[in-house]
């Protein structure tokens, strides 16, 4: 145990880059599988963009999920869903927005369908949420620019920073993180809602938060050392500040998983998208974006500081 | 160049400057440490009933007699709260003064903060909980604007007509067309083209367009559709503040959101069905003669009420006798603002009434100039009461008169009301007058709704996973850093003080998601630790010695953690931009937390360690 904690990851010297081509390969492969399963299963999205109406009762003993069904239906309400949710005192219960009778008071009638019911008596309502379809459309759209305004946002910056080439690499491993997690919500069929958005949101500032700090070292390698490679000297960088990028990787997964866990079933969404872009985010900070640059033909002269910054760090 | 050993010394004042930032977060963190009380809080229904000495005395009293048990009474500006130990005797206790103080007073259950006196004192109130933590209701409403717009276009059909008539002006019809407008048509060009003329004249709010040769077709001008839409939400948001005062909220939001929305949050509200039925009741006006013929005192007095007139009251309680005839409703009136009288220079209100409005008006109040006049408010409302342990509805009419005037002269479209006592008065009853007129059609959109002991689980569960996320990091960044580990422990948990202080300090709204933020945070401010130490290792392995190292690692990593922690402000900054309700929550924490975690992670952290390692000779450094 102790030897993992003085790991000395810097003496490393892992020929990362020259797996890029598998990685690459394996990357193309994955965000084709993700990019079909958004095409074909699409996504589960949550109440927050479908509209409609969720209700979720507190029976104060546990109830069974088929005599709920039952109550249900006898009051009208056909297309409900119910399930246990978190655990068996707890019924989830959807109902589609197709199926508005007066939408506003529906969350009322079903709780007293339900009190009035056999052994519901004492079910008590722990949150309601209804959202129109008008609501819905727009919580995509405006969900959609928030995600397209972050991107833009941080390939400006990138732009500014770095070499133009780093910067589109920066924005590939991003948008690489960013598919591969919506695509993992599509491929099992998670629910997709507001605060798993936000947390995709979160990714796209952790992965590339993750990225720039290599980045970083590749131009300050690049700057340093006059011998050896564009790979040698990328590898370098990368093998630099490994242990740096799986510390600060394990330190925020730590911190999801730990929400995960004790969090309460509304931040299970959340969590389990931040885990999956933390993991996804820190591989592609290695392998994704110093590989895209390096396709894209950068070399050392691109990262040599230009005359005038040269004049203004002379002492 | 400085000698290794003035390395990694701060001046005394930079350690001063650092230890106020952590002091200021201590002081403003402090309120969240109470808790809070169940409680019963009393306000005024309106402005003229006071919360005085007598007011508390008088409640003392009545706590007393009914042997009810409570913590303590605590008058303030206007209003009056009374703790409880448990939620249990709130509950009893606002029952029995809801109905022994009847509807003079609003009783609103609420939570206040058990905050020592003193630090209410400067000011410092807890974080501001969201409704997913403290339970509650939240309505996103939406004015129906088409509807809203046609309404408008119909009330102007009439007064189109009534001037055409009035001018002799020929037309085979007049009407709403279908795809928006009014429609005017005529038997030939000539009387369209004099139509035009008087329409322009008379109406110039409308905008004529030309379809074809034996039609006009009106329309209502940008400017107008604008202030008709403005009224129709002012109006809607005025009758919902009154409504919600009804329901006891101890602190409603009532605001706009964008053009044609309202947002309604509730905290505490548990009872949905009956927030909804309340905030739909409906208000009318009716404007009536004065009974001039009768003394009111003494009708009021004696309770014989003359056969053709009804008793009111006003706002102040004082009896009104007034006709039972109606001369004019509510949905007549199109606009009421409120301003100065050009003649007195005093404050007035000022009527618009629409085309067939104008005309009744105008027939019922020729004959009675010099006479008097009464506006009477009427709310319809439905409350629901614990009659013998069962809830039962009632529904019920609220008459008030709100004004009494005289009619100097024959009234028509539009007519101000003078007299006002003040423009205070005058504001109040341009509101109430526009609160009764025809009311644009509002609905329910979006609710979330949260339990208030689901809400209790959400902040339970909220806490425990930071503090389990504080424990974890902290036992990971020691074992990996060792004393550099405890230091990083130390910024992360004066990090998380400082949030919770800016939080405090600028009312911010603390929502699950929120605490999310948080935890996400803890995980990424040790990301400048990480840099930092890792950086100092690098140095040491280079055979640089371990003050320069210290210097070199912080001196190093400032840059890529400037960079790093950008670019996560610019997605936090954009999810505040375009998110919604909780997912705000989420963008202010994080973007707290990204700002707090530079100060905590770098300065912060440097101090501890030059405060430690500075001006020392090292041989080796634990890192």
């Amino acid at each position: 145990m102790a030897s993992m904690w003085r790991l000395n990851l810097y003496n490393t010297n892992i020929d990362f880059l020259h797996w890029r081509k598998l990685a690459m390969g394996w990357s193309i492969a994955v965000l084709l599988i993700a990019l079909g399963s958004l095409l074909i299963r699409g996504m589960n999205l949550g109440l927050d963009f479908t509209g409609g109406t969720v209700i979720e009762v507190q029976y104060p003993e546990s109830v069974e999920i088929p005599m709920v069904r039952e109550t249900l239906a006898k009051a009208g309400f056909d297309n409900a869903q119910a399930q246990h949710f978190g655990t068996s005192r707890d019924v989830l219960i959807r109902i589609p927005p197709h199926d508005q009778r007066n939408a506003a008071t529906l969350s009322n009638e079903v709780l007293r369908a339900l009190q009035d019911a056999k052994g519901g008596a004492g079910a008590t309502l722990a949150r309601a949420e209804y959202v129109g379809p008008q609501v819905g459309q727009e919580l995509v759209e405006q969900g959609g620019l928030a995600a397209l305004g972050a991107l833009a946002g941080i390939l400006i910056y990138v732009m500014f920073r770095f070499e133009w080439r780093l910067a589109v690499g920066t924005i590939a491993a991003t948008v690489h993180d960013v598919i591969f997690t919506v695509g993992w919500f599509s491929l099992f069929q998670l629910e997709f809602d507001l605060t798993v958005l936000a947390a995709v949101l979160a990714v796209i500032g952790y992965s590339v938060n993750d990225t720039v700090v290599v980045l970083d070292r590749i131009r300050e390698n690049f700057r340093k050392r006059r011998k050896g490679s564009v790979v040698e000297i990328m590898n370098r960088s990368i093998n630099e500040t490994l242990s740096r990028t799986l510390m600060t990787s394990l330190a925020t997964l730590l911190s999801v998983i730990v929400l995960y866990f004790l969090g309460g079933t509304v931040m299970h969404g959340f969590s389990i998208a931040m885990i999956v872009g933390i993991l996804v985010g820190t591989y592609s900070s290695i392998y994704i974006a110093s590989a895209s640059a390096l396709y894209l033909g950068i070399s050392r002269e691109d990262l040599l500081p230009r005359a005038k910054e040269a004049v203004d760090e002379r002492p | 160049m400085a000698t290794p050993y003035t390395l990694n010394q701060y001046p005394w004042w930079k350690y001063l400057l650092i230890g106020l930032v952590i002091l200021w977060g201590l002081i403003f963190a402090l309120p969240n440490l109470f808790g809070e009380d169940p409680a019963v809080q009393i306000s005024g229904a309106r402005a003229n009933i006071a919360i005085d000495p007598a007011f508390r005395n008088r409640v003392a009293a009545l706590l007393d007699a009914e042997k009810l048990p409570h913590k303590r009474l605590e008058l303030e500006a206007d209003r009056l709260l009374i703790r409880f130990a448990d939620p249990e005797e709130q509950l009893k206790v606002a029952d029995v003064l809801k109905d022994r103080l009847g509807r003079d007073y609003i009783v609103a259950l609420n939570l206040a903060s058990s905050e020592p006196g003193f630090l209410r004192a400067l000011g410092l109130s807890p974080m501001y909980l969201g409704l997913d933590l403290r339970g509650g209701v939240h309505f996103l409403m939406q004015v129906d604007m088409d509807a809203t717009i046609k309404q408008v276009e119909n009330s102007y059909v009439e007064d189109v007509r009534a001037q055409l008539r009035a001018e002799k002006v020929l037309y085979t019809s007049v009407g709403r067309a279908a795809n928006g407008g009014i429609r005017v048509e005529f038997k030939d060009g000539a009387e369209r083209d004099k139509a035009a003329q008087v329409l322009h004249k008379q109406l110039p709010g409308l905008q004529q367009s030309e379809p074809d040769p034996l039609s006009l077709r009106l329309t209502l001008g940008e400017p107008e559709i604008r202030e008709k839409r403005d009224f129709a939400l002012q109006q809607n948001i005025t009758t919902l503040r009154n409504r919600v005062n009804e329901l006891g909220v101890a602190e409603p939001i009532i605001q706009q959101q964008g053009n044609d929305r309202i947002v309604v949050q509730l905290p505490g509200v548990q009872d949905t069905a009956r927030a909804k039925e309340i905030l739909g009741a409906t208000a009318t006006l009716e404007f009536r003669l004065a009974d001039e013929e009768n003394d009111w005192a003494q009708a009021a007095a004696t309770g014989r009420i003359p056969l053709n007139s009804r008793l009111y009251k006003d706002r102040e309680g004082r009896p009104v006798l007034l006709q039972k005839r109606v001369m004019l409703t509510g949905d007549s009136i199109v606009d009421a603002a409120s301003g100065l009288d050009q003649q007195s220079g005093g404050p007035a209100v000022f009527v618009t009434l629409d085309g067939k409005g104008a005309k009744r008006f105008e027939d019922a109040t020729k004959d009675n100039i010099g006479k008097r006049m009464g506006v009477v408010f009427i709310e319809n409302k439905t409350e629901t009461k614990r009659v013998d342990g069962e809830l039962k509805k009632t529904a019920y009419t609220v008459e008030e008169v709100i004004n009494v005037a005289t009619i100097r002269d024959r009234l028509g479209r539009r007519f101000q009301i003078t007299g006002l006592d003040s423009t205070r008065e005058a504001r109040d009853l341009a509101l109430l007058l526009r609160a009764g007129a025809l009311a644009s059609p509002i609905e329910i959109i979006e609710e979330r709704t949260v339990g208030p002991s689901a809400g209790k689980e959400n902040i339970a569960q909220g806490f425990r996973a930071a503090m389990v996320s504080l424990l974890v990091i902290a036992a990971f960044m020691v074992g990996r850093y060792r004393w550099f580990g405890v230091i990083a422990t130390a910024a992360l948990a004066a990090n998380v003080v400082l949030i919770v202080a800016a939080l405090s300090m600028l009312q911010a709204t603390l929502t699950l998601p929120g605490i999310a933020g948080i935890v996400l945070t803890m995980g990424m401010a040790v990301d400048a630790n990480v840099l930092i130490y890792e950086r100092i290792r690098e140095e040491l392995r280079n055979g640089n010695s371990p003050q320069a190292a210290i210097h070199a690692g912080f001196d190093r990593a400032f840059d890529t953690i400037i960079d790093s922690n950008l670019t996560t402000l610019i997605a936090a900054i954009m999810l505040f931009g375009f998110g919604t309700g909780p997912i705000k929550g989420f963008a202010v924490t994080l973007s707290i937390g990204i700002l707090t975690s530079m100060f905590t992670a770098v300065t912060g952290s440097r101090a501890l360690v030059n405060f430690i390692y500075g001006g020392r000779k090292l041989q080796k450094l634990a890192v």
